[in-house]
């Protein structure tokens, strides 16, 4: 029983932490598909997002502010995304890992802006009191804002794959995704679609920060506490998919939440870097592996 | 897909001599440009009777780190391998060194204070062996080589590509990093090791120590350059080249090209793990904040402005940005993030090779003149 | 047990397949290569061609069928293994070593210890350095051998990588559209050069070009949607209604 009680809160803070990842780690997996490139500054619209999301709340208090700071986020971090994405990564086309130092340059600058803006401690965003209190199954109790932010995931990811299956830009994004070349030769804007896709991804990082805000203090650096394990979500789900993504970070999310029932977080950590790592030697493609003819190249 | 590599051939040191100097201004440079490194090489010779104890003592932890840096133009430049995750094996060797100074200057018996202010009544086991100093200096060595071998072998053997291979090398600094500070116990935490009073039986603050140590540095860093050069120059150094190119066309004339990336890797970690140990002798100190994240990427940006295919070039930036950066965050700690960044992106869109490259286009174009 | 016929037999390809995610690049596909024998493989684009390549390289695993050579199944063999057996390739894009000079590229390829330790020394050995002198003349490049490979002319590149692939002593090349980008003049040149090889190696070209096919005069063999579709001479290939009405993109 008191095996029981340990377990479940766990798993269910696994979920939320998977959740997390994933927000984070989706627009990084759909641009890495795409234009093989990874953007180190993203963990910092994570940040943005949760600064919007305070500054939403400054002007319009209360539950509705919270509501407003989700299209704010969103649409603000895809802003910056899209300067993101014309004035650094385009610049840097096939030069993968020059690029990963551009915006790595770029990641130092928000944060110490964000620092010298907001200050180094950090803001504190209120939650409304529908998401402040917890919702108890049985033994179990659940904060009312970790379940906002699995049915937000899930909103968030349901959204994406309408997108990528049902719509004009998805079949696009599907296009340019199995073959550049061709999907240029027939017509599609190739850098439209990169950058749709790029600030899409940034933007949804932005909602995810708007998440953090709720669970804990904007700080300049709050990106960096999830950005590396979405980095690790990206190297395990495989190219550009967003099955193989989704469940990398169930994967890792998981892990890191019920290793931290029998270790601290620092060898939970260390678990799942070793985890990855073990991973990759069974499946280097990834969890979901697309074989295709133009990958190989 | 690879970048172009116009520092083939100074840096692989077969001499770009078949081309005469005809123009009358490169003819006058050239006698400079061949004196320049000699005369490098007799300042920093005289530097104990040139500088004071205060700037030696800086100069001497920078020279440290360009033992490291050289290792990185080995993987970057030539091996094209991006790691993210250096100050790893600089830890690694520096910490070794650091356990063995703390040992050797404890009474008998007797445990380090942060160890007992944590409430341990023992030493851990793993720090017993580095009361020898034989075996520090044979962990200082091999450990960081040994690490990063196993390393890059069960990422590069499974054919993982090199932006994946950035990002995990990044998280393996952050996890040790992060290791480091919660084991406080046994590294000391957050603060790290520091206060160390002598070495070998040297006591750390005895001029002539402080000289004799800062000399050893300097023949490390000669030592790597040079010999980093011959390996360059040697077929290992035409394989390295090649995987980085052309890892497939590699693979198809018969070569496997992951030992050749290992073998490099592992070598740069050895310099980097020599370059911790000499940092922390140099420093007094080593700590969480010397070998995460952060630094781990701030070792990429000395090569960077250096120039990733130039050991000359690597040295320089690593002295450039060293003191640049003692000088302005000691002033402005705010403006230091900035500048980085700031010099990373500028570096990498608009000089890609750094120093070294820019110098060379102006040699080139005064001899085209 | 061996016969006549098996023992001239150099390389099988026995009914393999290669399955994409459902898509057959290839369906079945067998084929035999003798000893010395030059052979041409056509089809148009799409028909497996390349594949077929990669998938007697190592590149590409088949998911049915196997791949022998000389007699022994090569198709789960690392790469390496694969080219220390005596198979090389000719990539489609010159897959040569750009920041090596022209003459370390052969030199390179010519090796025959291959194993990394072993090349912790300077130069190339005085042995390979006489197949390296050989084959830089035979592709026409000795006097650009102390030029860096990546700044040769488009045709000079290929013919590299041919010298390359020659150099590494495979009794069995695979030159995957050698003539990609050739003027008429280079084209025969690259013919010649096949020719000149004569009975010592066994040569599969791939190749779109019908009068580069026509100068090599050798057996053709004809593939279509990842299968087998038609063998003989030149001149028999050219009458074949069938493959005539595959190329002109009707079924036959």
């Amino acid at each position: 029983m008191d095996s029981v009680a340990l377990f479940l809160p766990q798993l269910f803070n696994g979920l939320s932490v998977a959740s997390l990842y994933l927000l984070a780690a989706v627009g990084l997996a759909l641009s890495f598909g795409l234009m093989r490139v990874i953007n180190m500054a993203h963990g910092e619209m994570l940040m943005l997002g949760g600064y919007l999301a305070w500054l939403t709340l400054m002007v319009v208090p209360g539950a509705f502010g919270i509501l407003l700071a989700l299209p704010v986020a969103f649409l603000g971090t895809a802003a910056i995304g899209a300067l993101v994405h014309m004035g650094l990564i385009r610049r840097l086309a096939d030069r993968p890992l020059d690029t990963l130092l551009a915006t790595w340059g770029l990641s130092l600058i928000l944060q110490q802006a964000a620092r010298d803006l907001f200050g180094a401690i950090g803001v504190e965003v209120r939650a409304p009191d529908w998401l402040a209190g917890s919702i108890s199954l049985g033994d179990v109790v659940i904060p009312s804002a970790r379940l906002m932010i699995i049915v937000m995931t899930l909103l968030v990811l349901g959204g994406i794959a309408l997108m990528l299956n049902r719509s004009r830009i998805g079949l696009d994004i599907r296009a340019v995704n199995q073959d550049r070349m061709m999907a240029s030769a027939t017509g599609i804007n190739v850098r439209k679609v990169e950058l749709t896709v790029f600030c899409a991804g940034a933007g949804v990082a932005g909602l995810a920060g708007v998440l953090l805000a709720l669970l804990g203090p904007v700080t300049p650096n709050a990106g960096q506490v999830y950005i590396v394990p979405a980095f690790l979500v990206v190297v395990m789900g495989g190219l550009g998919s967003l099955t193989g993504t989704s469940m990398a970070a169930l994967i890792l999310g998981l892990f890191s939440a019920l290793a931290q029932i029998f270790f601290d977080v620092s060898i939970a950590q260390m678990l799942m870097l070793v985890l990855v790592i073990l991973f990759l030697q069974i499946r280097p493609q990834g969890v979901v592996a697309v074989r295709s003819r133009a990958l190989d190249v | 897909m690879s970048d172009p590599d116009p520092m083939i051939l100074s840096a692989a040191g077969a001499a770009p001599g078949a081309a005469p100097l005809t123009a009358p201004l490169a003819a006058r440079l050239a006698p400079v440009g061949k004196a320049l490194p000699w005369l490098a090489l007799g300042l920093a010779v005289a530097a104990p009777w040139l500088l004071s104890a205060y700037d030696l003592n800086l100069l001497a932890r920078f020279m440290a780190m360009a033992i490291l840096a050289l290792g990185i133009v080995l993987i970057w430049g030539h091996g094209g391998i991006l790691s993210l995750g250096h100050g790893v094996f600089f830890g690694l060797g520096g910490y070794a060194l650091a356990i063995h100074m703390k040992l050797a200057d404890l009474p008998q018996g007797e445990i380090p204070d942060f160890m007992q202010w944590s409430g341990r009544t023992a030493l851990p086991w793993w720090w017993e062996p580095f009361s020898s100093p034989m075996f520090t200096l044979l962990a200082v060595l091999v450990l960081p080589a040994l690490v990063a071998g196993l390393f890059c072998w069960a990422v590069f053997h499974r054919r993982v590509g090199g932006t994946y291979f950035a990002l995990i090398s990044q998280a393996l600094a952050l996890a040790f990093a992060t290791l480091l500070v919660s084991q406080q116990d046994v590294t000391g935490g957050f603060n790290g090791l520091t206060q160390f009073s002598s070495l070998f039986g040297f006591g750390l603050t005895r001029p002539s120590v402080v000289q004799g140590l800062y000399w050893v540095t300097l023949a490390i860093v000669v030592a790597a350059y040079l010999g980093l050069r011959l390996l360059l120059a040697s077929r290992f150094g035409m394989l390295l080249r090649a995987a980085r190119d052309g890892e497939n066309r590699l693979r198809f004339l018969g070569y496997s090209p992951t030992p050749v990336k290992v073998a490099a890797f592992a070598l740069s970690a050895l310099l980097a793990g020599m370059a911790g140990a000499l940092f922390t002798l140099h420093a007094g100190v080593i700590s969480p904040a010397l070998v995460g994240v952060i630094p781990s990427i701030e070792m990429i940006v000395w090569v960077a402005i250096g120039g990733r295919y130039s050991f000359a070039g690597a040295i320089l930036g690593t002295l450039l940005i060293n003191i640049a950066r003692d000088s302005i965050s000691s002033a402005f700690p705010e403006l230091w993030l900035y500048v980085m960044g700031a010099l990373f992106i500028l570096v990498v869109t608009l000089m890609p090779d750094g120093l070294a490259g820019a110098a060379r286009n102006l040699i080139e174009r005064a001899r085209a003149r | 047990m061996k016969d006549e016929s098996t023992r001239d037999l150099l390389l099988a390809v026995d009914g393999v397949t290669v399955d994409y995610g459902g898509f057959k690049a290839l369906d079945g596909f067998s084929m035999t290569l003798q000893r010395g024998e030059t052979r041409v493989v056509i089809g148009p684009n799409g028909a497996g061609k390349s594949t077929l390549c990669d998938t007697i390289i190592g590149r590409v695993r088949p998911t049915e069928g196997a791949i022998l050579f000389r007699g022994e199944d090569i198709s789960a063999l690392p790469e390496q293994l694969i080219v220390a057996r005596g198979i090389c390739r000719k990539f489609q894009a010159p897959g040569i070593l750009p920041s090596l000079t022209v003459a370390d590229n052969i030199g390179l390829a010519a090796r025959r210890d291959r194993r990394w330790w072993r090349s912790l020394g300077f130069g190339i050995p005085a042995g390979e350095q006489a197949i390296v002198n050989d084959i830089l003349e035979q592709v026409g490049l000795t006097a650009r051998r102390a030029t860096q490979a990546g700044l040769l002319a488009h045709g000079e590149k290929q013919w590299l990588e041919i010298g390359m692939v020659i150099a590494t002593g495979a009794e069995l090349i695979l030159l995957d559209e050698p003539t990609a980008g050739m003027g008429p003049a280079e084209t025969r040149r690259t013919a010649e050069l096949i020719h000149s090889l004569g009975d010592s190696r066994t040569v599969l070209v791939i190749d779109h070009d019908m009068s580069f096919v026509e100068q090599l005069g050798a057996t053709v063999t004809v593939m279509h949607q990842g299968r087998f579709l038609a063998q003989g001479d030149v001149q028999a290939i050219r009458n074949n209604a069938e493959v005539a009405s595959v190329y002109l993109g009707h079924t036959a």
